[in-house]
């Protein structure tokens, strides 16, 4: 199994490769290549579930060569990135025929996967700005996609505000080379643990805080979002706010502060306050939206805080030397809610895509009634809304639960905690609120005259739809220890051991 | 010293991306970024204590002294990095700046602050 892991790169740049090579007169062909490469990708990635390892590419081993490592947190984001890729694949094989140079669409879309997998599976710091340099280059190209004004100006401040991050995260790593002698994630970890902490280091941590904060779209960094995620076509939407602002921003900060700097209570501070501040704004500004995209985006903006705000209180405990129990179900929390939030806000974009697609509108006041006439989007639609409002049967309840009592319990230890409890319980129900707002004017209501000739979303957007809402629905059923165990525990015990990550790389598992 | 104006040099680029309202200038901005961090890569390859006329380049012939070598020779790794670097810079400058003459073609304008399309 190992030996396959550099498959999750070869496979969508050689498919990139190829389809523009050979696809470019045959628009059919495109689609099946574009799939051909999805499939096996999901495939290999199922696979992975559950296994650990290293591998050396071109057999030097690790402080020199270069590694790809699998742990429990590359699997999960192994996993989310490739599932909802493949979903987005099917999705676009109806959708994008409203598009020329369909081709050119499916090669930056695997190279972005390509990107994303070389980002969640490298363990080499100066590889990682590479993959995330491949990821972020296909993203600016996609959201422009349509070369109309609104897309045009999204992408262009896209690309300036991810170039500045990019070029923050390589002095980053320049930095951290300068200071330890290498680039190997575990051996820089195994420097950093013997070594007295300079400025130098903190120096290094901010510049890593900056540059993946502004590609996860944290809040003070947040700007491009809102205008890049709604200009993109539908299933580029879904990824960039379902897996690309996760994998190459909230995983690779986690990654670089848990296991190769290490954590340290001032951090686990500065995390939890970026995920309060990226929370609160977030779903105020989403509350006023009327463009359907546009309130989706900010709400991205506004769950991601969930996310970090876990990890953070993860590290904030681990590093004050906090009950491990609490901080490993923060971790859990946080990451939990990753996966769910990857499943649900895809199916919501996807579902924007197919209302737009039919409707050829996305202002919430000039819809209305649409359940009746597409009853598939409709229906995945609310599954996709109650899960991210944190309504109890679906995916969202479970893992916003889990982050609230692991707030509790952590007001336990250090009281001022509770206020966390208050804002995220808060920040919920105006999530509600604002979602309830959605499907009033979408899909209820009186059905505008104009729209009387709709039909429902084509059958490759309606299959991927209704698979995604009964991940929805199904990933409640993940809470149970067995199924647990196998994908979550191995993912924040991870994250939980720091710096001795070095060490176990470099061992070998 | 040296280190000190290289940061100098990358405060400026990020001054000129973050301030100029013409988007050729702010892609420029962005290229004094990039070079201010290949510089610095450089840099680190030179070891503690040795000026910069002192420093050999990493090859190793038949006639090379080696001590000499070990004490004077220049880490060669950063200057790989620094390759990989400018050609991903290349391809962001490439990319950046055709879409700054999509942008023309659509506004007519170079100037940043009349193209407000998007808001909210």
């Amino acid at each position: 199994m190992i030996e396959l892991l550099p498959l999750f790169i070869a496979i969508p740049l050689g498919g990139a490769f190829l389809i523009t090579l050979t696809a470019w007169k045959l628009r059919r062909l495109a689609d099946i290549l574009g799939v051909c490469a999805g499939l096996p990708l999901l495939v290999l990635a199922l696979l992975c579930i559950g296994k650990q390892g290293v591998y050396h590419v071109g057999a030097f081993l690790a402080p020199l060569g270069i590694n790809l490592v699998l742990d429990g947190f590359s699997v999960l984001l192994l996993v989310i990135v490739n599932v909802i890729g493949f979903m987005a694949l099917l999705y676009s094989i109806s959708y994008m025929e409203q598009y020329t140079a369909k081709y050119k669409y499916y090669a930056l879309f695997l190279l972005m996967v390509g990107g994303m997998n070389g980002v969640v599976l490298t363990g080499d710091m100066f590889n990682l700005f590479v993959f995330l340099e491949i990821a972020s280059i296909a993203s600016y190209a996609l959201v422009a996609f349509g070369c109309e004004h609104e897309e045009l100006e999204a992408s262009f401040k896209y690309l300036v505000l991810g170039s500045i991050g990019s070029t923050f995260i390589l002095l980053g790593v320049a930095v951290l080379y300068g200071l330890t002698g290498f680039l190997n994630m575990a051996s820089i970890a195994q420097a950093v643990a013997s070594m007295e902490k300079t400025w130098l280091l903190s120096f290094a941590s901010v510049l890593f805080l900056v540059g993946f904060g502004i590609k996860a779209a944290l809040v003070p960094f947040h700007p491009w979002l809102p205008d890049a995620h709604p200009s993109a076509p539908a299933p580029i939407s879904a990824m960039l706010s379902g897996v690309l602002i996760k994998a190459l921003g909230v995983y690779a900060i986690t990654r670089v502060v848990f296991n190769v700097l290490g954590a340290t209570p001032l951090f686990g501070i500065i995390i939890m306050v970026l995920g309060v501040l990226s929370m609160t704004i977030g779903v105020f500004l989403a509350v006023g939206q009327w463009d359907f995209k546009r309130l989706l985006a900010y709400h991205s903006i506004s769950q991601m805080g969930y996310v970090v705000l876990g990890i953070g209180l993860g590290m904030f405990i681990i590093a004050n030397n906090g009950p491990t129990l609490v901080a490993g179900m923060a971790i859990f929390g946080g990451i939990f809610h990753l996966a769910n939030h990857a499943v649900f806000k895809s199916l919501l974009f996807l579902c924007s895509g197919s209302v737009e697609y039919q409707t050829g509108t996305r202002q919430l006041k000039s819809l209305g009634g649409l359940q009746e006439k597409m009853p598939v989007t409709g229906t995945t639609c609310t599954i996709a809304s109650l899960s991210i409002a944190g309504i109890p049967p679906f995916n969202g309840f479970w893992s916003k639960l889990i982050i609230v009592i692991a707030t509790v319990l952590a007001a336990f230890v250090f009281p001022g905690m509770l206020i966390l409890t208050a804002i995220t319980i808060l920040v919920s129900f105006v999530t509600l609120i604002s979602f309830l707002k959605v499907l009033r004017y979408v899909f209820l209501g009186e059905l505008p005259s104009l729209f009387k000739q709709i039909k429902d979303s084509p059958f490759f957007m309606g299959i991927s739809l209704v698979m995604l809402s009964l991940l929805c629905i199904g990933m409640g059923l993940l809470l149970i220890p067995g199924l647990r165990s196998v994908v979550f525990d191995p993912a924040v015990e991870a994250l939980k051991q720091g710096l001795d990550y070095g060490k176990q790389i470099l061992t070998g598992f | 010293m040296i280190f000190p104006l290289c940061f100098a040099l990358f405060v400026v680029g990020l001054y000129c991306a973050l301030t100029k309202r013409n988007v050729i200038k702010i892609v420029i901005g962005l290229a004094i970024m990039e070079y201010a961090v290949n510089l610095f890569l450089v840099l680190l390859g030179y070891k503690k204590g040795i000026t910069l006329a002192d420093a050999q380049a990493p090859i190793i012939e038949p006639v090379t002294n080696l001590d000499d070598f070990f004490m004077k020779a220049v880490d060669p790794l950063p200057q790989a990095l620094v390759l990989t670097s400018i050609v991903i810079g290349l391809g962001v400058t490439a990319l950046a700046i055709a879409i700054c003459i999509r942008l023309y073609q659509r506004y007519g304008t170079f100037d940043i602050s009349e193209m407000r399309r998007l808001k909210g």
